[in-house]
């Protein structure tokens, strides 16, 4: 077999440091003007990617690692990120500004370049933490009737194109071992993503972006899901301080919690 | 054909004696036309019932119509007969066969798909645990709908709320699906009771799919104290215990003296203090206790997002402008290694 070719979707969400405001007309939260970064998890993928072909895990190498994200125009700046990481060449799937693709469209674009580009391996972030669907890798799993491992915590690959995966589940974790080709969605604890350099970001701007639309790659991703309303949660009051610890399990008892 | 149209003169008679029942015949007027069937997808681990996928039936008893259980793996009849006691219930589909022992999604998704199809069921409903998780989405792939994740409400038999980003917004969204595939949060929905129902139970169908996985091993944490996702109190610790040894000589006793489940944030884990499997957060555990005490935890989002809907929050903390302040209801200012020691004393006696 050649190598691996990998596929490494990444989704340009705000920045997880920014508290979300939700908008005055109670909508969507307020994204204009708001830091944006690749999602957490999409950066663990990516470092994982790069990781197979640095360290040589899979004995026929990789061949080849393409970033992906469907998102508006700026989202090509997530791709040069992931590019100066180490991926070789980005898919562009471009939406309007405000358009949001259900986890099932992505789960569908991603289908279809999967089949375009051959690929053996696809390494998703388990979840993006403006939906925090946690959807997407498993549809994808479930579309093309691939083996999935998630909330991974640990890859390792064996011969025979075996890929055993430890998995954090809930009360510990499991390991489960399947084929390429292989679905992952990756967990925190996986691995720590690198910065990218200055001379790769260099670099990067002169590796590829294919910029395309849903319908180039003749799929439908109209909503099923309409959003009726967002809100802001109700705010929580702090109760105040306490003087002593006397104090704290006077207030508990009071508050009922002992 | 026959039990299809069985099925169907079913419904409609019971969609007839809804619509004369008072109160609900408005709601009942929608229902009208396809009377609402849920499937509770109930998870079993070694011959056991798990009590914290109850939930799902607890959410499909607020959208009405009737309720299915559906559990699956080796020996089932002795787990099948205790879901089958769960109150709400009305028929249990077992299907006896240990490749679903272990529920690997790629064969137990096809299983769920066909046993859904047969049923005709209108809503698919299951915990958002990491069974859940990791089985439904690949489920509605298969359906082709589009999942609703770890909702906290029902507004009506399409209309689900939300949280997103965190938990710093709320979204309530509308489904266009024939079929509803949902994952529920567990602290937002109790658990139904284990007795009180007398469901019967049949044979599902057993698509026999394939799987590409196998599975190899687990490592679980043991612990004698209560289930950190359904605990009644919570005791958490963060970056400020410094060390595992310091952790677990601080906060276990502290947790002993109060009856509780031991939970960490991200640095805590991160740093090697707790297991992965005790952070509380966005990408941890979702907790909704009836205390919340932290030590040593300052409450960046990605914390409360996991903890914020306790019912009392308690914090001690040396910095006093930390935000997890904003949210405690009982904070203390001190460090941790004199109070925490000093609270457990006090509990004790």
């Amino acid at each position: 077999m050649s190598g691996l070719r990998i596929l490494v979707p990444i989704k340009r969400v705000i920045d997880y440091a920014v508290k979300p405001r939700v908008n005055k007309a109670q909508t969507a939260v307020e994204t204009a003007g708001v830091k944006h970064s690749m999602n957490p998890f999409d950066e663990l993928s990516i470092e994982e990617s790069v990781r197979i072909r640095e360290k040589k895990s899979f004995p026929h190498g990789v061949a080849e690692i393409i970033a992906f994200t469907a998102g508006p125009p700026k989202s090509a700046d997530i791709l040069r990120t992931a590019m100066a990481m180490g991926a070789d060449r980005s898919i562009h799937v471009e939406f309007k500004d405000g358009e949001e693709i259900e986890p099932l469209g992505v789960a569908k674009l991603l289908q279809a370049v999967v089949k375009k580009e051959k690929i053996d391996l696809v390494v998703l972030g388990k979840q993006s933490i403006d939906d925090d669907s946690s959807q997407t890798g498993q549809m994808l799993a479930g579309l093309l009737n691939w083996p999935q491992a998630t909330q991974a915590s640990n890859v390792g690959f064996g011969g025979d194109k075996k890929i055993t995966v430890e998995k954090e589940v809930d009360g510990g974790t499991e390991t489960v071992r399947g084929t390429i080709p292989m679905i992952i969605t990756t967990d925190l604890r996986l691995n720590e993503p690198r910065y990218a350099s200055l001379p790769n970001i260099m670099k990067a701007k002169k590796k590829k972006i294919d910029k395309m639309s849903a319908s180039d790659l003749g799929v439908d991703v109209a909503r099923r899901l309409k959003t009726l309303k967002v809100i802001e949660p109700p705010p929580r009051q702090g109760g105040g301080k306490v003087e002593d610890v006397d104090g704290m399990i006077a207030k508990l008892k009071e508050l009922g919690a002992i | 054909m026959i039990p299809r149209i069985g099925n169907s003169v079913l419904r409609s008679a019971r969609s007839q004696l809804k619509s004369h029942s008072g109160p609900t015949y408005v709601a009942s007027l929608s229902a009208f036309s396809r009377l609402l069937s849920s499937l509770a997808v109930l998870e079993q681990k070694d011959g056991k019932l798990l009590q914290g996928a109850l939930g799902s039936v607890t959410a499909a008893q607020k959208l009405g119509g009737s309720i299915t259980g559906f559990i699956a793996g080796s020996n089932i009849k002795a787990v099948a007969e205790e879901a089958a006691k769960v109150k709400g219930i009305e028929k249990i589909i077992a299907v006896d066969n240990a490749s679903y022992d272990k529920g690997l999604p790629e064969n137990y998704a096809p299983l769920l798909v066909e046993n859904i199809k047969k049923g005709g069921f209108t809503h698919i409903l299951a915990g958002h645990s990491a069974f859940g998780k990791s089985l439904m989405p690949r489920v509605a792939a298969l359906l082709d709908v589009q999942q609703i994740s770890d909702i906290t409400a029902i507004e009506d038999e399409k209309t689900f709320v939300r949280p997103i980003y965190a938990g710093n917004a709320i979204a309530t969204v509308e489904s266009s699906d024939d079929i509803k595939v949902i994952t529920i949060r567990g602290t937002a929905f109790a658990a139904a009771e284990t007795e009180g129902g007398s469901a019967s139970i049949e044979d599902g169908v057993d698509s026999n799919a394939e799987c590409a996985t196998e599975w190899v091993s687990e490592q679980l944490s043991k612990s004698d104290r209560p289930d950190l996702a359904t605990a009644g109190k919570v005791v958490s610790g963060g970056r400020g215990l410094k060390s595992k040894e310091e952790f677990d000589r601080v906060m276990l006793p502290l947790a002993d003296a109060l009856g509780a489940a031991i939970g960490a944030s991200r640095a805590a884990v991160d740093s090697g203090y707790a297991d992965n499997s005790l952070q509380v957060g966005q990408t941890g555990k979702i907790v909704a206790p009836q205390l919340y005490l932290c030590a040593g935890i300052s409450g960046a989002i990605q914390h409360l997002a996991g903890m914020k809907d306790s019912k009392v929050i308690a914090a001690i903390n040396k910095d006093a402008d930390a935000p997890i302040f904003q949210v405690a209801d009982v904070g203390l200012v001190g460090d941790l290694f004199d109070k925490v020691p000093e609270l457990t004393e006090k509990l004790n006696k």
